[in-house]
Order: structure tokens, then C-alpha cells, then sequence
């Protein structure tokens, strides 16, 4: 029989362990969500981060080991925004009617996400490349990475921020919205799109249909505008 | 099934294409969203073919985001300094954003509505 650690060393170096991790850790992830009655703090993509991110600590693995794996899901993410037309699509006839409040609500919604960021940033002392990966934070991933090249950021510690911006949109975007007593679906549903792309439209769909496609399309909108205006508000602050 | 799929890739590689080649801001799966958009309103039949596709990868999207988000680990050291100040920056910024958001949605679907009335 091969020895233990020789088969740890083969299938820790192979996609399909990591590939299956990610899986696993999704699934408890999502299990504990519904097992704390969708409870926003108990997000899965926070909960599945954690268990990975402690995995690879305690084996000592690299993350470009676990990205070998990963990378097939992490593949996904342009065919789903394709896929976005689909609800896009369906909600067509919601669109027509608000388009001036959808166009309001972007311009203020994207331009205050990015110009406070990078505002309390700066106060705090932070500047450079580190303010550049801020900037696109709203965008969803791989919107954000290019956006981050593009300003002189780095790309990596951007993926971080931005899923780091949908988890905490996705925490805080149901209490505030009721405490700001917003009934709208459309209203609350586009604007967790703009601030908190495809982590906050994955928790306006748990929510509401309608809130989860005006933030398909809040998202899509913003991925467009942040691209455009990026260089411009960033140059605001250097 | 299979038809559907090989439907998003090919315009997801358009809008690849389309936004390298014409230099587009945008990157090329929401060049690719547009185009499926496109192509769904001039035929609503693929729509209704692809529903259940689209709605399939899109019940899980937050899984997409799992093995990037992971990559946090790596800068570790570079946010033990500057750490606490992007997350207050991330924090306060997304609530703003999401309240400034909401609530110039709701006042302006207010006044179209009132001078939709009036007219």
C-alpha cells in the first residue's frame, strides 16, 4: 500500500482535490447559511472562504496550487455574466417603465461608491496602488480586475476587495433597506447591483425575483460606467 | 442543453473579440450580455429555450466567486497595515452607496410617476 503522505503529496498537487474542496466548502457554506435561516452574516462565500483559506494555511498549500483546481469555477464567472440576459431579458418590461429612475440611481449609486471609498481611504492614509485596486470595488471580478490594470492597481488584492465589498453589501443591504423603510424591489434590488455586484444580485435573487434581476441589470450598468469614469475619479485623489 | 451553452460561449468569445479589437472599455462578457440581450429580443423563442440555462448558472453565482475570494490570503502581510483602513473605506462606502442608490431610484420613479399622471 502507498504511504499516506505520498498520496496526500500526489492529490494535493492535482486539480480535482482542490476542485472538490471548493465544491464541499461551498456546500457547508450554503447548508450553515440555511441553517441560520438566511441570516446575511451567515453568507456562503464568506463561510466557504474561511474553510478554504484555513485548509490551505494548515497544509501549507500555495494559493496558485489551489487556483490550478479552482480555476474551473472561477472560470464560470464570464459565461454567468452572459447569462445575466437571461433575467435581463424577462424583466425587459420593468426596464422600459424606470428607465429615468435606473439611470438616477446608477450615476449617484456608482459615483458615491467609488469618490467615498477612495475619500475615507486616503484620510486613513492609504495611497498608491493600494487606492488604484479600491477604485473598481463595486464592478463585478473580472470587470474589476481589468479596470485595476488599467489604473496601475493590483489585481489580486482587487478580486479581494470587491468580494470582500458583495459580502458586506449582501450583510447590510435588507436591515438598511429597512430602516430606510424602501419597499421597491426595483429600488432595492438595482442598488445592491451598483454597490455590490454579483454577491449582492446573488442575495437580491434569495430575496426577491424582481430585486434580483434589476440587480443583474444595476450590476451589468455599472460594470459599463465604472470602465468610463474610473481613470477620472481616481485622478480626483492622487 | 448543449446548444445552449455552446450559445453563451460564442458570444461571450464575441464580445471577447469585439472589446479587444474595437479597443471597448467594457469587458468582453458584458459586451457578451449585450449581445445575447440582443439576440433574445429579436428572437424571443431562444429566450424561452435558454431559461432554464441562464436561470441554472445564475442560482448559484455566489459559488463563481469562492476561489477568487480565497486569494485574499496573499496580501495577508500588506493589509496587517493598511487592513482596518480599506475595510472601514469598504464598509461605509458600500452603505452609502446603497442608500444614495435606493433612494434616487425611488424619488425619481416619484416624479415621472406624478408627471406621468399629469399628462
Amino acid at each position: 500500500m502507498t504511504p499516506l503522505p505520498d498520496i496526500w503529496s500526489y492529490l494535493s498537487a492535482e486539480p480535482l482535490l482542490w476542485l472538490t474542496a471548493t465544491l464541499v466548502a461551498y456546500l457547508i457554506g450554503d447548508a450553515a447559511a440555511r441553517f441560520a435561516r438566511g441570516n446575511p452574516l451567515v453568507n456562503p462565500v464568506l463561510v466557504a472562504m474561511i474553510l478554504l483559506a484555513a485548509l490551505l494555511w494548515l497544509t501549507r498549500t500555495p494559493y496558485g496550487t489551489y487556483f490550478e483546481g479552482a480555476q474551473f469555477v472561477h472560470f464560470l464567472l464570464g459565461p454567468a455574466t452572459v447569462a445575466l440576459a437571461g433575467p435581463l431579458h424577462a424583466n425587459l418590461h420593468h426596464v422600459r417603465r424606470a428607465l429615468l429612475p435606473m439611470l438616477a440611481a446608477l450615476l449617484v449609486g456608482s459615483c458615491t461608491a467609488m469618490a467615498s471609498a477612495l475619500w475615507i481611504a486616503e484620510a486613513f492614509g492609504v495611497s498608491g496602488a493600494q487606492l488604484a485596486s479600491l477604485a473598481p470595488k463595486s464592478t463585478t471580478a473580472p470587470v474589476a480586475i481589468g479596470i485595476a490594470e488599467n489604473l496601475g492597481g493590483l489585481p489580486t488584492l482587487t478580486a479581494g476587495l470587491v468580494i470582500l465589498t458583495g459580502i458586506i453589501g449582501a450583510v447590510i443591504v435588507t436591515p438598511l433597506m429597512n430602516a430606510l423603510r424602501i419597499r421597491d424591489w426595483r429600488a432595492r434590488g438595482f442598488a445592491v447591483g451598483v454597490a455590490a455586484h454579483g454577491i449582492g444580485t446573488a442575495r437580491a435573487f434569495q430575496v426577491n425575483e424582481t430585486a434580483g434581476a434589476f440587480a443583474g441589470i444595476g450590476m451589468g450598468l455599472n460594470a459599463l460606467l465604472t470602465a468610463l469614469i474610473a481613470p477620472y475619479v481616481l485622478s480626483l485623489f492622487h | 442543453m448543449i446548444f445552449n451553452l455552446a450559445v453563451i460561449l460564442s458570444l461571450q468569445l464575441a464580445g471577447e473579440a469585439l472589446a479587444r479589437g474595437l479597443g471597448l472599455p467594457a469587458p468582453g462578457p458584458v459586451v457578451g450580455m449585450a449581445l445575447l440581450l440582443v439576440a433574445f429580443m429579436l428572437r424571443p423563442g431562444l429566450a424561452a429555450r435558454m431559461q432554464e440555462t441562464t436561470r441554472g448558472i445564475l442560482s448559484h453565482l455566489s459559488l463563481l466567486f469562492v476561489p477568487a475570494g480565497v486569494g485574499v490570503i496573499t496580501h495577508a502581510e500588506a493589509l496587517g497595515q493598511t487592513g482596518p483602513a480599506l475595510l472601514a473605506a469598504i464598509v461605509l462606502s458600500t452603505a452609502l452607496a446603497l442608500a444614495a442608490g435606493a433612494l434616487s431610484f425611488v424619488a425619481v420613479a416619484r416624479l415621472t410617476a406624478k408627471t406621468g399622471a399629469r399628462e
